[in-house]
């Protein structure tokens, strides 16, 4: 029963990693509808920034607000420079432009600083009342602000003009644009706070995982799986989503499939959801008239 | 251009020597034998490159002492950024258009499986690869291609034996990366354990390098009650299982695969003083330990890095391994004696006697035959204890395959 008790605790801390990114995922969906593939290594990057800074004496509060600045300026570039030139562009084109992001990016985190792994300093102290054998004092801490994110987004979408404004954009530009709402900025802001976003999971992942450039590779795919399996238009559902794919992984590795399947057990998520239910158990069904 | 020149000295060749000559020594001069070497310098296995730059700096000294029997030695390193498609397009180009006699020492398991079959099927010598694995003492299917280091196998069945010894009545659990790597641990303890493998092992749990965690096989170990942790894992995930092992309180007599005890890429990150007690097994003198501060054949080495290497880390324990390859190769060119046919390299490849290396620790010899490919097979257990690995007990011997 302990052991039992055990496995579902590190799944949650598990899944607050993919529950963050998932977020991250979220959140540039809701802005532009696209899926970025690249949201990983944006915020493995950031996260290099993040501990470049605090290597060279920043204290890390700091280093952290400054890591945020540089990933919104990133998201915002790589929007305006990159992206935008494939606006009426085919998907397929759109996702190898992601892909492609995907390795330069990788590849310039691994020339840049090298591919050996770097500890990552945690802002919660070990010592903590709230850490235990069963969840560390960093795992809750992250779990703490993956939630905190999830309710500023919340709050961001549902309660700010601006917010509002960017939904629209998304979901309808030429109406967004008869409405006086400037499109073409409302998307390089989704990137700016999406890759803001990526950047928060980065920092919280890296002391968890250790930062190396393939940091997020495989935390992409749990993310994704999260993300689809709670609603990819859905903040709440995607955290919940993350923390399902991360208790289940454990579960069913632990007692079902084996160690060696556990990795299949995430990818049967993503094709069964979108088999049964391709909007999530949380999303919204959308209805076109035609 | 290169191709011309190659051509006219072959033509050259013909001419001086006849075509004996020529036919039985490729990459073989009068004056000059060609030996390729692939490296990762760029990409993720980069920090093994300085192996290579170790290489070349030691031919560049055989060369300034006058070469081999008469023969000065162009070392041909490329880089293959550790992708395997990559190694097979630079071993067919240092072999069809640098013309190479054989090579040595190419990095990495899945770089050499993706040029094994090219190499053996030219008949090559593909001479004391840079990898742990244990296939490439398999001399029966691949009798071009031998190996150097002991193989993890070895390693596995030198921790089993030392189980048996000091407790018997452990119960094992193996955390094992799942690939030929991981497997060869499990391989190993089979050997040294024998017909007890099934009642002391009482959990194997593999991760994939996928996984973004092993935080749920540790806590599954543990549930199974495991005393005794064997853990195959690549320096990532050796840290993380270290710190999490240590984190939820369980202090099983750990041992770790020796690819995953640098101090700076592993012990540190998992926190040094987590580690206390870790026990792996080594069979090179770790520049960095005192105990080697005035031993002769370190001091050989560092006399080496001094004039060839002004400037490089001390502390990198892959110059001392390529100073250590690198004299093997050259003894197995003096055996020679001065014909350098593929053929017969290979077979003084596959005829060490009790060969001793000044970087290897005291005791252990290299040994081949036409049925041993396996050139060292001996190591000495280490327990980490805080700040250093130091060495315990006498140097053991596994059969391996």
């Amino acid at each position: 029963m302990l052991a039992f008790l055990h496995q579902v605790l590190s799944g949650l801390a598990t899944g607050g990693i993919y529950a963050s990114v998932a977020l991250a995922l979220v959140m540039i969906y809701q802005a532009t509808h696209q899926v970025n593939f690249a949201q990983g290594e944006m915020a493995t990057f950031s996260t290099y920034m993040a501990w470049k800074m605090i290597d060279s004496g920043f204290p890390y509060w700091a280093a952290f607000l400054l890591t945020l600045v540089f990933a919104f300026v990133v998201g915002v570039t790589i929007e305006r420079v990159i992206v935008r030139p494939f606006y009426k562009a085919p998907v397929l084109s759109v996702v190898a432009v992601f892909i492609g992001l995907l390795l330069i990016i990788n590849s310039l985190s691994g020339a840049i600083f090298d591919y050996t792994i770097k500890p990552f300093p945690s802002p919660f102290p070990s010592d903590a009342w709230y850490g235990s054998p069963y969840l560390s004092s960093h795992e809750v801490g992250m779990i703490f602000v993956t939630l905190m994110v999830l309710a500023l987004i919340f709050a961001f979408f549902r309660f700010t003009p601006l917010g509002l404004a960017m939904r629209a954009a998304a979901e309808n530009p030429v109406s967004s644009r008869l409405v006086g709402v400037r499109v073409g900025w409302m998307l390089a802001l989704g990137w700016g706070l999406a890759g803001m976003i990526g950047a928060v999971a980065g920092m919280m992942t890296a002391p968890i995982v250790y930062l190396d450039p393939y940091m997020m590779f495989s935390v992409l795919l749990y993310g994704f799986a999260g993300a689809l399996l709670g609603g990819i238009d859905n903040p709440w559902g995607a955290v919940l989503g993350g923390f399902i794919v991360g208790v289940l992984q454990n579960l069913a590795g632990a007692y079902v499939v084996g160690t060696e399947l556990m990795v299949t057990v995430a990818l049967v998520i993503i094709v069964g959801i979108l088999v049964i239910k391709p909007s999530g158990l949380f999303g919204r069904t959308i209805v076109t008239r035609v | 251009m290169r191709f011309r020149t190659s051509l006219l000295t072959a033509a050259a060749l013909l001419a001086l020597a006849g075509p004996a000559f020529a036919a039985d020594a490729p990459g073989v001069t009068a004056t000059e034998i060609k030996i390729g070497n692939t490296m990762p310098y760029s990409g993720p296995a980069s920090a093994y490159g300085v192996i290579g730059k170790g290489e070349t700096a030691f031919w560049k000294m055989v060369n300034e002492q006058g070469g081999v029997a008469g023969h000065k030695i162009d070392f041909i390193s490329v880089d293959d950024g550790y992708n395997p498609a990559k190694t097979v397009e630079q071993a067919r180009r240092l072999v069809e258009q640098d013309g190479v006699a054989f090579l040595f020492n190419p990095l990495g398991t899945p770089s050499n499986t993706a040029i094994e079959k090219y190499l053996n099927q030219k008949k090559i010598p593909q001479l004391f690869v840079a990898t742990g694995a244990d296939k490439w003492g398999n001399y029966k299917d691949f009798p071009w291609t031998i190996g150097w280091q002991p193989s993890y196998r070895t390693e596995a069945e030198i921790y089993a034996r030392y189980i048996l010894q000091e407790k018997p009545n452990a119960k094992i659990g193996v955390l094992y990366q799942n690939d030929d790597f991981g497997k060869d641990y499990l391989a190993g303890l089979k050997d040294g354990l024998g017909d007890k493998y099934a009642k002391m092992v009482i959990k194997e749990a593999s991760y994939e390098v996928t996984d973004p965690t092993i935080d749920s096989q540790v806590v599954t170990l543990q549930g199974a009650g495991v005393d005794t942790l064997v853990t195959a894992a690549t320096p990532k995930f050796a840290a993380q299982t270290i710190r999490k092992v240590y984190d939820i309180g369980w202090r099983p007599l750990h041992f770790m695969t020796n690819v995953s005890i640098s101090v700076a890429s592993v012990m540190e990150p998992a926190g040094v003083e987590k580690a206390v007690g870790l026990i792996s097994a080594s069979y090179g003198k770790d520049p960095t330990d005192p105990t080697w501060k005035d031993d002769p054949g370190m001091n050989q080495w560092r006399d080496f890095m001094k004039k060839y290497m002004p400037g490089a880390d001390l502390a990198d324990a892959s110059y001392v391994y390529a100073y250590g390859v690198s004299l093997t190769m050259l003894q197995v060119l003096k055996q020679c004696n001065g014909d350098f046919s593929r053929e017969n390299v290979m077979k003084q490849a596959a005829n060490l006697k009790d060969f001793e290396l000044p970087t290897v620790l005291p005791g252990i010899k290299l040994n081949t035959s036409p049925t041993n490919y396996h050139p060292i097979r001996q190591m000495q257990l280490e327990k980490w204890n805080g700040k250093t690995w130091v060495l315990f007990g006498k140097v053991l011997g596994g059969a391996g395959s």
